[in-house]
């Protein structure tokens, strides 16, 4: 077996057999299973909790069948009994709440002073949903008062959907550019993550090795380059260990879990929406289910994957590279902080500027820049892929990138060989430079 | 007998410091070579060099004859000073993962483990965690690892630091014996007593120079000032006294003598012989003690170090 492969061999297995690694591993799935669980299990509690809403209508323009019992909410006619007896029935039978409807002179009036009383202070869902339903129906009665006939209204509404479509024809549907917006944040954000975590594991292995006083027995068996390659491919492997393991265990959970407790994903029962939106919104669905399913499809998915696999590799490299050269410069994790934050800082920039930026115009001159400037292209430039991004524009940063890889691997390396054997006080910039003349 | 390595003219600068300064030595194949000096004075240096752990600016170094290639690491075995292991790891996966590094594949390397975990009488540590040993523990076993595959070359900087007196005896024999099995073993060290005890050849280095160097006993013979301690049994101690004041320089001696007896030391003239001396005494008492001081390691390395700094 070549050196190589030795190091990368016992860096991965010394990072996955850690225990943080381990509970990190199997914890961070578990967490997000308990959550939810709980949430599924909260919202199951709200379901079966019916909601009993007392009315009194003094107006008398409302009837019966303007409240009707929804799963969740049912309705009771107190309009017989006076309002503080109505008030008094409520709270001794612990009902929800009561929507007091007054006799006033204009139906302008009544709509502003409808009250409704509650113990707690209301779901505002619930609110909106009186709201409309008292709309509705006074709507209709100052429609009769003023002589308009409201089937011929009626066949009078329109609703305007726009279709949007690019120049060869293409369809799309508006729901997809979120969907693309989420798939390029997540991207991005995730590589992020990962070169903080992961590029931070890189330096503690390097100063490990250092204060153990093992580095220079392994450095007279091997170059100092090909330990520092093997421990940066051997933490970058643990890495997708780990995130394959959580990838599994959330394909688990979403196929899994939901038929277990006997919920399902997408119910709109769950939530108070009022009848008309939901239906509103299963038609919207509807439409474009199809729409969704063709763009999706036609999402160049596998080029996207190899991409992100490219940018993620490309970025973990250059910025652990770094990480390894700061590790090799200290004694001790709290030396490395003033080095450490100059490498932080184009990441939480480049996330910001594709948070800022890239939704709100992915082809703009900023988003463009940052998706070159190699020090954030990784986490730029794929948030900018699922919107389609010129293939001349990804092969310049892709080039920049791996060419910045390179020139920092061969400073790092610089760095890394001297420092390793460095030790006592913490080096300045100034020296750290001096290094890479040697 | 053939040099096993050869360092020539090695120039070591780091930024504007000079670590080496035109570095020469040779390093006789079979032989226990003493690497000495004060703090600082670039042995360390030279050492990484010769592990290519660092290059030198220029100069060559030849191993068997052959210029030093990457591929000769796994003919060097090195145990350097600051020196650890990795502590999470346990200590037979540690062995064998260093073994492998050096190029043994891995059933070698597995033999070779087991013959020397044995004669350590260690078998039992093979699954514990390395944070779990001693100090003394830890240094067995990196001393195991430097020599199990079996280099050429060895090179122990400053081997016995940390050892207790039983260890380090025990490191001692095993490194004698090494060098009886054909190695060359190169001893950089500050303690004197054991230059004497494992050293053939030296050298001392001060100040990135090469200031001596040679076979210790012929520096041994280049050192000494024709000093002669005398323990002599005579009726009348105070007269011999002051007959050989007189006659040669002397200074006051503190070998053990018994009553009636005088203990001097006495320095000869450089055209006069020993045999002489001899004979001389002999007239005055019956002699009890006659030894040629030949300057320890110690008083070498303190005198050099001395005239070096003076000639500056």
């Amino acid at each position: 077996m070549s050196k190589l492969k030795l190091i990368i061999k016992r860096e991965f297995i010394s990072k996955v057999r850690n225990k943080t690694f381990l509970v990190m591993t199997i914890l961070s799935p578990l967490i997000v299973i308990a959550m939810g669980v709980l949430i599924a299990y909260l919202a199951k509690l709200n379901q079966e909790n019916i909601k009993i809403i007392a009315y009194v209508d003094n107006s008398g323009f409302f009837e019966k069948k303007d409240f009707q019992d929804s799963e969740s909410v049912h309705y009771i006619d107190l309009s017989s009994d006076a309002i503080e007896v109505a008030k008094s029935k409520v709270t001794t039978s612990d009902f929800y709440g009561l929507l007091v409807i007054p006799k006033k002179d204009s139906v302008s009036t009544i709509a502003s002073s409808v009250e409704f009383y509650s113990k707690k202070s209301p779901n505002i869902i619930l609110v909106s949903s009186l709201e409309q339903k008292i709309e509705h129906r006074l709507e209709e009665t100052k429609m009769k008062q003023l002589n308009i006939d409201i089937e011929r209204l009626n066949l009078t509404k329109i609703k305007a959907s726009i279709q949007l479509s690019n120049f060869i024809g293409e369809k799309s549907s508006k729901i997809i550019n979120s969907m693309k917006i989420g798939i390029g944040l997540a991207a991005g954000y995730l590589i992020m993550m990962f070169i903080i975590i992961y590029g931070a594991m890189v330096m503690r292995s390097v100063i490990e090795e250092k204060t153990s006083r093992i580095i220079e027995v392994i450095i007279s068996s091997v170059k100092p380059f090909q330990l520092m390659m093997g421990k940066i491919i051997g933490t970058a492997l643990a890495g997708l260990l780990q995130f394959t393991v959580w990838g599994l265990l959330l394909l688990v959970i979403v196929l899994v879990l939901p038929s277990v407790l006997g919920i399902e994903a997408m119910d709109f029962k769950n939530i108070n929406v009022p009848l008309e939106q939901a239906e509103g919104m299963k038609e919207v669905a509807l439409n474009d289910a199809q729409m969704i399913f063709v763009e999706i499809s036609r999402l160049p998915l596998f080029r996207m994957f190899i991409l992100f696999i490219a940018y993620f590799l490309g970025g973990y490299l250059l910025y652990s590279s770094i990480y390894a050269a700061i590790g090799s410069a200290v004694d001790n994790e709290t030396d490395t902080q003033q080095f450490v934050i100059p490498v932080i800082i184009p990441l939480m920039l480049a996330v910001y500027v594709g948070f800022a930026s890239v939704i709100s115009d992915p082809h703009g001159p900023i988003s463009i820049v940052f998706s070159m400037i190699p020090l954030t292209s990784p986490i730029v430039m794929l948030m900018r892929i699922p919107f389609g991004v010129p293939w001349w524009q990804i092969l310049i940063s892709f080039i920049l990138l791996l060419a910045t890889f390179l020139i920092t691997v061969w400073f790092a390396a610089k760095i890394y060989r001297i420092g390793i054997l460095m030790y006592g006080k913490k080096p300045s910039y100034k020296e750290i430079f001096k290094w890479i003349k040697y | 007998m053939s040099n096993l390595l050869e360092v020539q003219n090695v120039i070591k600068k780091y930024g504007t410091y000079t670590a080496l300064n035109n570095m020469s030595i040779d390093v006789p194949e079979g032989s226990v070579f003493g690497l000495l000096g004060p703090n600082g004075a670039g042995k360390t240096s030279l050492i990484r060099i010769i592990n290519q752990i660092i290059m030198p600016d220029s100069g060559l170094i030849k191993l068997d004859g052959k210029l030093l290639l990457p591929k000769d690491i796994q003919h060097i075995g090195y145990l350097p000073e600051e020196r650890g292991l990795y502590k999470s790891m346990k200590v037979g996966e540690q062995a064998l993962y260093l073994a492998q590094l050096k190029g043994l594949s891995k059933s070698e390397a597995l033999k070779k483990l087991k013959y020397w975990f044995d004669k350590f009488e260690i078998g039992d540590w093979w699954n514990k965690k390395v944070q779990e040993l001693s100090k003394g523990m830890a240094q067995k076993l990196q001393f195991i690892v430097t020599v199990m595959h079996q280099p050429k070359l060895l090179i122990f900087d400053e081997p016995f630091s940390g050892f207790d007196p039983i260890n380090a005896n025990l490191i001692k024999d095993e490194i004698l014996q090494l060098r009886d099995e054909g190695a060359t073993v190169i001893f950089s060290t500050h303690r004197m007593e054991s230059v004497e005890e494992l050293c053939e050849y030296i050298a001392l280095i001060d100040k990135s120079n090469k200031i001596l160097d040679g076979k210790l006993s012929d520096i041994k013979q280049q050192f000494k000032s024709n000093l002669f301690e005398v323990v002599i049994k005579s009726d009348n101690v105070n007269l011999v006294k002051t007959d050989l004041m007189g006659k040669f320089m002397t200074a006051s001696s503190n070998v053990p003598f018994k009553e009636g007896e005088l203990a001097i030391k006495i320095e000869l003239p450089n055209n006069d012989t020993s045999n002489n001396l001899l004979s001389y005494l002999s007239t005055k008492g019956s002699i009890s003690h006659f030894v040629e001081m030949i300057p320890d390691a110690n008083e070498i390395f303190i005198k050099a170090i001395h005239q070096n700094n003076k000639n500056e």
